[in-house]
């Protein structure tokens, strides 16, 4: 077969979290799944997520790179109170990486991991 | 090798996975599923799962994580039988893993009512991924839905079926709502708040007459009156999966028997999570201070900790669990978030004060005994409940009048 190579049925967008000493771990993600549950599906450390991704523990905090920050939905009223919770405070780009969800707009998206959780 | 055998693929299993694997013992670790799927979330089969056909299940750690840790996965073969003697499970597949210390993550089962069989088609339990797609594809066609307890199940379906439009009636012979799970004050806000979505809650009901053909529950009678019935959702509990334990043997009483660092009666044998019975750290016992209490807590905290605890047992440490218990639902709008163990009913020098939040359904409830801060129900204030975990943790008791002042920041108790 020539030609163009088929389009994926689903996006798998590619993810890089930048740990607080500065590892990279990139991932694809399935198109649809929160970011957090990308994350710790695929192992990476850092993201502790105790209530399962239902914004009520504030230990999956991620700081969204600058660039991204603007090209995300924006939070809800409980995701702004959960990040008033969270063991490093919030500042600007923080977001609970439960309340992302991803889609292939996210394609390369880069987010950074405080420096703990709890 | 000295293998460790999971049996359990539900909430603890991931995080005690996880720090074994950390611990560089993967290769060691055999996890032992009666589902076919990975473990998996299970709070969303209450709520986004029902709601959407579309939605699929979300596992805690992707196939691939599992491999690369070295980690073997059963799925879809549950243990049988465990001997104690020869040190082996057996699974339904035949197969029979021998194992060096063995930890039983085995969880709950529904609780059926004896007059309702099993085969009706319209009577659904909700505890794993086949009760929720089961229960998904009922309410899809179903108008009307009879939930019989008002527990955390049962009204966190309610709301969802409300949410879709169904007419919902929530049938509890208690005289309260969580009477088992939340204060007086708590519960009296939960009803009100589903009986202002438009479910109607019955408190106090007697049911029975109940009429069936043995395919399909036709009738049921709630406070004498006999009413149709389209679709019922038994939502009254759950039992301790301990069958495997009881017929190998082990000590049981509500669960599993365990000591602090949660070994059953056999020191090989580990049991964790729901099924567990374990004995509360004097921290967090209801009286505060007082040893010898135990409790069975089905949580997600309490199956995470517990298997992070378990992780430094299986490691020859003694560690003691002494995790603060915490707990959450939703229910339609309604966020509640508890943490610590509520003093029972009449527990000398028990009091109650109020924080208000933002709104009139935003507010918690400060328990204490005395002057011990024990427990702190908070409804729709998730920053109240985190801060109050805090609190706890650190074992600091604010005097009522402040921790209840709206123009405080439970944050600056902290310092």
């Amino acid at each position: 077969m020539m030609g163009a190579p088929p389009l994926p049925d689903r996006a798998m967008p590619d993810i890089t979290l930048i740990a607080h000493d500065g590892t990279e771990h990139g991932f694809e993600a399935p198109d649809g799944v929160s970011l957090m549950q990308a994350a710790t599906g695929f192992g990476v450390p850092g993201i502790l997520a105790d209530c399962g991704g239902s914004a009520s523990c504030g230990t999956c905090h991620v700081i969204v790179d600058p660039a991204w920050a603007g090209r995300l939905p924006p939070p809800e009223a409980v995701e702004r109170l959960v990040l008033e919770t969270t063991a490093v405070p919030a500042g600007p780009g923080s977001r609970l990486s439960c309340q992302i969800r991803l889609t292939p707009a996210l394609q390369g998206l880069v987010v950074r991991l405080p420096a703990f959780q709890v | 090798m000295n293998p460790i055998v999971i049996i359990g693929g539900g909430h603890a299993a991931p995080p005690l996975c996880a720090a074994l694997a950390e611990a560089g013992l993967g290769a060691q670790v055999h996890l032992v599923c009666a589902e076919p799927h990975l473990p998996y979330q299970r709070p969303p089969l209450s709520k986004a799962y029902l709601k959407n056909p579309a939605e699929t299940l979300q596992a805690h750690r992707a196939e691939a994580w599992y491999a690369q840790a070295g980690i073997t996965l059963h799925r879809a073969d549950p243990a049988v039988a465990i001997d104690r003697s020869a040190r082996t499970v057996q699974l339904q597949s035949g197969a029979s893993l021998p194992y060096g210390q063995l930890v039983l993550a085995t969880g709950t089962r529904a609780r059926r009512l004896p007059q309702l069989p099993a085969t009706l088609a319209n009577v659904a339990v909700l505890r794993h991924a086949g009760d929720a797609d089961a229960l998904r594809a009922l309410l899809g066609t179903a108008r009307s839905l009879t939930v019989v307890g008002g527990g955390f199940i049962g009204l966190e379906v309610a709301a969802t079926a409300r949410a879709q439009g169904l007419a919902v009636q929530v049938i509890e012979v208690a005289l309260r709502l969580l009477g088992r799970s939340v204060s007086a004050d708590l519960s009296a806000h939960v009803l009100a708040t589903h009986r202002a979505a438009g479910i109607e809650v019955l408190p106090g009901a007697t049911l029975d007459g109940f009429e069936h053909d043995g395919q399909r529950l036709h009738a049921i009678t709630v406070n004498g009156q006999r009413q149709a019935v389209d679709l019922l959702l038994l939502g009254i509990g759950a039992e301790p999966e301990d069958t495997l334990a009881r017929a190998a043997g082990l000590a049981c009483s509500n669960g599993v028997v365990v000591d602090a660092s949660l070994h059953t009666s056999d020191p090989a044998i580990l049991a964790i999570g729901d099924v567990a019975n374990f004995p509360v750290a004097p921290a967090w016992a209801p009286v505060w201070g007082q040893a010898g209490t135990r409790a069975r807590l089905e949580s997600v905290q309490n199956a995470t900790d517990q298997a992070r605890c378990a992780a430094l047992t299986l490691q020859g440490q003694h560690p003691v669990y002494a995790a603060l218990p915490w707990f959450w639902s939703e229910q339609g709008s309604l966020r509640l978030q508890m943490a610590g163990l509520l003093p029972p009913a009449g527990t000398t020098g028990a009091s109650t004060h109020r924080r208000p939040g933002a709104n009139a359904g935003s507010f918690s409830l400060l328990h204490y005994v005395g002057e011990h801060l024990r427990c702190v129900e908070s409804a729709n204030a998730p920053m109240d409940h985190v801060m109050s975990r805090k609190l706890l943790e650190a074992g600091i008791h604010p005097a009522p009048a402040v921790a209840c002042d709206p123009t405080v920041a439970l944050k600056s108790l902290l310092a």
